[in-house]
Parts: structure tokens; sequence; C-alpha cells
């Protein structure tokens, strides 16, 4: 399963809070331009694993290369490796007190230090590549929750990162908003990103997923094609879980 | 009435007090400006310096906090004007009533702004974080201001309460208004200066609360 040059390789990931051990060694490997789905019940880890990935949580154990730099490293440098692994969250998160260029610009003026001509140009790119420069002057609180999260990839991708984490992208979405979200992340896919997704989409995973992991209480129970997991699942756990989400 | 009037509204008293009251309100404008710019800064930049510190920060500053909060401001003014001289330090009444209101209102204005930054979501962090941005950054562009968005309303209500304490240099000679008013009253038994008095404060505080209304509509970003 482990792919010959993966672009995001963990390995032996453990993750403990006090006595609760919530990853229990997960090992997972994503390969350049590949789309992988994380699915699972609730509180099985998956969230956690991909805050383990910029190390929003720090994990107590194992190792995580991306592009060839050990990610867990003491002396690496933490926020231009971030810079590098954009991340979608549940809730957005968009600054408020900002217009979305500004939500989308203020990385690239800080971080990347571009002049701001120069950031507002990438930033309008940015958004038109989800379909919302018409918005660039609208603040958050203008915004439905699907702009809102199409704004968040924006600012995300502006930064050119090399892997994208989405959060469960969609959960805090009204139904009728999902798909713009869902189409922004199509077309991003098409364009060759590299994406790990945790979310519960699971008609988007059997459409888009290249490999669907299944974790459970802290390991991964299962990986394969989406066809396998949806279809014809080994694990009778995945089975339970497969049946009752994907009605 | 004509007792009241002549009492409260004395025309001849208040032509000839009209100029020591005035004097009065320079001087109360003068430690009022040098209070608050110093008060707010030096609560702010405790409150980021908590915010970046720690533990070892919060516990001394937790304690200067709850004694300037609690105890008196007048209780402070005389314990530094007529105790420091005790320990060779001898400050004029001007510059203790600028320290003591200076501490008291940075100890009030941490708290609020503390309180602003930990009100600011968990997720604005994260988000400003995983996109590069360090602790610092993080701090200066994304949680500092909506933190301020939410402290200016109680920061003008603590502002023009400490302005109010101004009041407290009479008792340690500083000339400000109820100094110069309370000195008119004794000498013509009358309390038209008084009355003066208050509408001194009057007029420097309905422009200090349309600047508050002001820095608050400003502030706020737009919604839906």
């Amino acid at each position: 399963m482990r792919p010959a040059h993966p672009l995001l390789d963990i390995r032996g990931l453990r993750k403990s809070y006090g006595a609760a051990e919530v990853l229990k060694g997960i090992d997972l490997a994503v390969s350049p331009g590949e789309l992988v789905f994380l699915i699972g019940p609730s509180g099985s880890g998956k969230s956690t694993l991909l805050r383990c990935c910029n190390r929003l949580e720090e994990a107590s154990g194992g190792s995580i290369w991306f592009d060839g730099q050990e990610v867990l490293a003491d002396r690496i440098d933490i926020n231009a490796l971030r810079r590098r692994m954009g991340m979608v969250f549940q809730s957005f998160n968009l600054y408020p007190h900002m217009s979305a260029l500004g939500n989308v610009t203020l990385a690239l003026r800080k971080v990347l230090k571009k002049p701001r001509a120069e950031a507002e140009r990438i930033g309008m790119a940015a958004l038109e590549r989800v379909g919302l420069a018409h918005k660039a002057a609208s603040y958050p609180g203008e915004l439905s929750g699907g702009q809102q999260q199409r704004v968040a990839i924006a600012r995300a991708l502006a930064l050119e990162p090399g892997l994208m984490l989405f959060d469960e992208p969609t959960s805090a979405l009204d139904p009728e908003l999902v798909g713009s979200v869902l189409q922004a992340m199509r077309d991003m896919r098409a364009a060759g990103m590299t994406m790990l997704v945790v979310s519960h989409e699971m008609r988007f995973a059997r459409e888009a997923a290249d490999r669907v992991v299944f974790m459970d209480g802290g390991v991964i129970v299962e990986q394969g094609p989406p066809e396998q997991i949806f279809g014809s699942p080994r694990h009778e756990r995945t089975r339970t879980f497969v049946s009752e989400v994907a009605r | 009435m004509d007792r009241f009037l002549d009492s409260f509204l004395n025309a001849k008293l208040s032509a000839a007090t009209w100029p020591a009251i005035l004097s009065g309100l320079i001087v109360t404008i003068e430690i009022a400006a040098l209070v608050v710019g110093t008060g707010l800064l030096l609560g702010l930049a405790l409150a980021l310096v908590r915010w970046r510190a720690g533990r070892w920060f919060a516990w001394p500053l937790m304690l200067f906090v709850d004694l300037f909060r609690a105890v008196p401001p007048l209780v402070l003014v005389l314990l530094v004007f007529f105790g420091l001289p005790n320990i060779g330090i001898e400050l004029p009444s001007f510059a203790v009533l600028w320290l003591v209101l200076s501490l008291v209102l940075a100890a009030f204005a941490e708290e609020i702004v503390w309180a602003g930054l930990i009100a600011v979501k968990r997720g604005q962090r994260e988000a400003a974080r995983s996109t590069g941005l360090t602790e610092t950054q993080t701090l200066l562009y994304v949680v500092l201001p909506q933190a301020l968005r939410l402290a200016v309303a109680p920061l003008t209500n603590r502002t023009i309460a400490i302005t109010k304490n101004t009041a407290l240099g009479t008792v340690i000679g500083v000339p400000e208004i109820i100094n110069q008013a309370t000195t008119a009253v004794s000498f013509s038994g009358n309390a038209t200066p008084l009355l003066m008095g208050a509408f001194a404060y009057l007029l420097l505080f309905i422009p200090v609360i349309g600047l508050g209304r002001l820095i608050e509509s400003r502030f706020a970003w737009r919604r839906q």
C-alpha cells in the first residue's frame, strides 16, 4: 500500500491526552496528487490525525515526513512548513475584521512578505478559483456559510500549498450550500492538488476519492479504493459504519 | 427660592470664580490625558506580555491587578503621597496623582484587554497559525484587533471613571477643578463654584463620551 515517493508519510503516529490514547500508531502515506478520505465514527481520531500533520496538535510519538522534511523535528521551521500545508476548518475561522481579500492576503503579506499590490493580485486569483472574486470586498459576516468556506479555501490556496488538509469542511453548512464547497474541492483535485480530507460526505468520497481510510478507536481499521470500502468492506466494523452513514 | 439661587447660581461670584475653575479644568485635562495615555498603554502592554509569558508573569500581575482594583484610589493616593517620603522618595502631588491613577487604570485595562483576548475563538488562532503566521503576528493581526473591539466599551467606561477620580487630587493639593471650586466655596461661603465645577466636568466629558461612541461604531465590523 505504501507509495514509492509519498508526499506525506506518517509512521507509527501516537497521540495521548493524559491516560487517553487517541492515536495508537497510525501508518499512512499520501502520494502527490492523491485525494485521501478519512472516515470513521466521532472520537476515532481522524481530526487529531489531521491536526498532528501541521502540528496544531503535538504528537506523542512516531514520525511524519512531508516533502522530504521531518515534520516533528525540534529544529524545523514550523511556520515555513505550515504555509505549504493548507488547512480548512469545519467552522471556517475567517477573520471577521477583514474583508474576504484581506483574509486571503494576510499571510501573503506577513509570511511571504509580498508587497500589497502583488498580494492582492494573487489573492484575487485565489478568490477567482473558488468563484468569489466578486465578493473580495465583503466581510465574513456578509457571506453565506458556503461562501465563507470557499474564502477559507482561497486563503489556503493563495499560499500555493503542496498539500491541503480538510477538517470536516462541510459539516457546519446547510445542505444546499455544501455543493459549492465540494465543487471547489473537485476543481482543486482536477488541478492536481494533494488532499487529505476528514469528512462525512460519503457520496463525494465515492465519486472523488482515490482512497478511503476507515479509522476507529485510534487505529486504521481498513483502507482501499472507495468501491472496496463502500462496496465490499473486509472488516465488520467498517461494514457497520458504512451501512449506518451511507444509506 | 431666592436663597437657593443665591447659594448655587450667584452671578457675581461666578464671574469672579470662573478663571479659577478654568485653570482647574486645564489641570484636570492635563492629568486626565496623561493618566488615560499611560494607563491604557500600560494595561495593554501588561495584557500582551501576560499572553506571551505564561504563569510566572501571571501570578505577580494578579497581585498588582487585584490590589489596585480592590483598594480605593483615595487610599492609594494618600498612601503614596504621605508614605513615600518616609522612604526618601518625595514626589510632587501632580506626579503622585498621575502615577496612582495610571496604575489603577492599567490594572482595570489589563483585565479588560485580557478578557477580550481570551474571548477570541481558538479557531482564529489556529487558522492564522496554519497559514504560517508566527505567534506574535497572530496576536497582532488576528487576535488583538478582535479583542480591542470587544474592549472599547468597557475601556471607555473605565476612562471616564478614572478621569473623575482626578478629583481625588484635591486632598493632596493638586489644583484641579474640585480643588479650585472648594477653595472658592471656603472663601465665599457660597456653593456656586461647586456647581460651576460640575459644569466644567460636563464640558469635559461630553466630548469624551462622544469619542467613545465614535470609536465603537468605527471599530464594529460589518455583519449581515
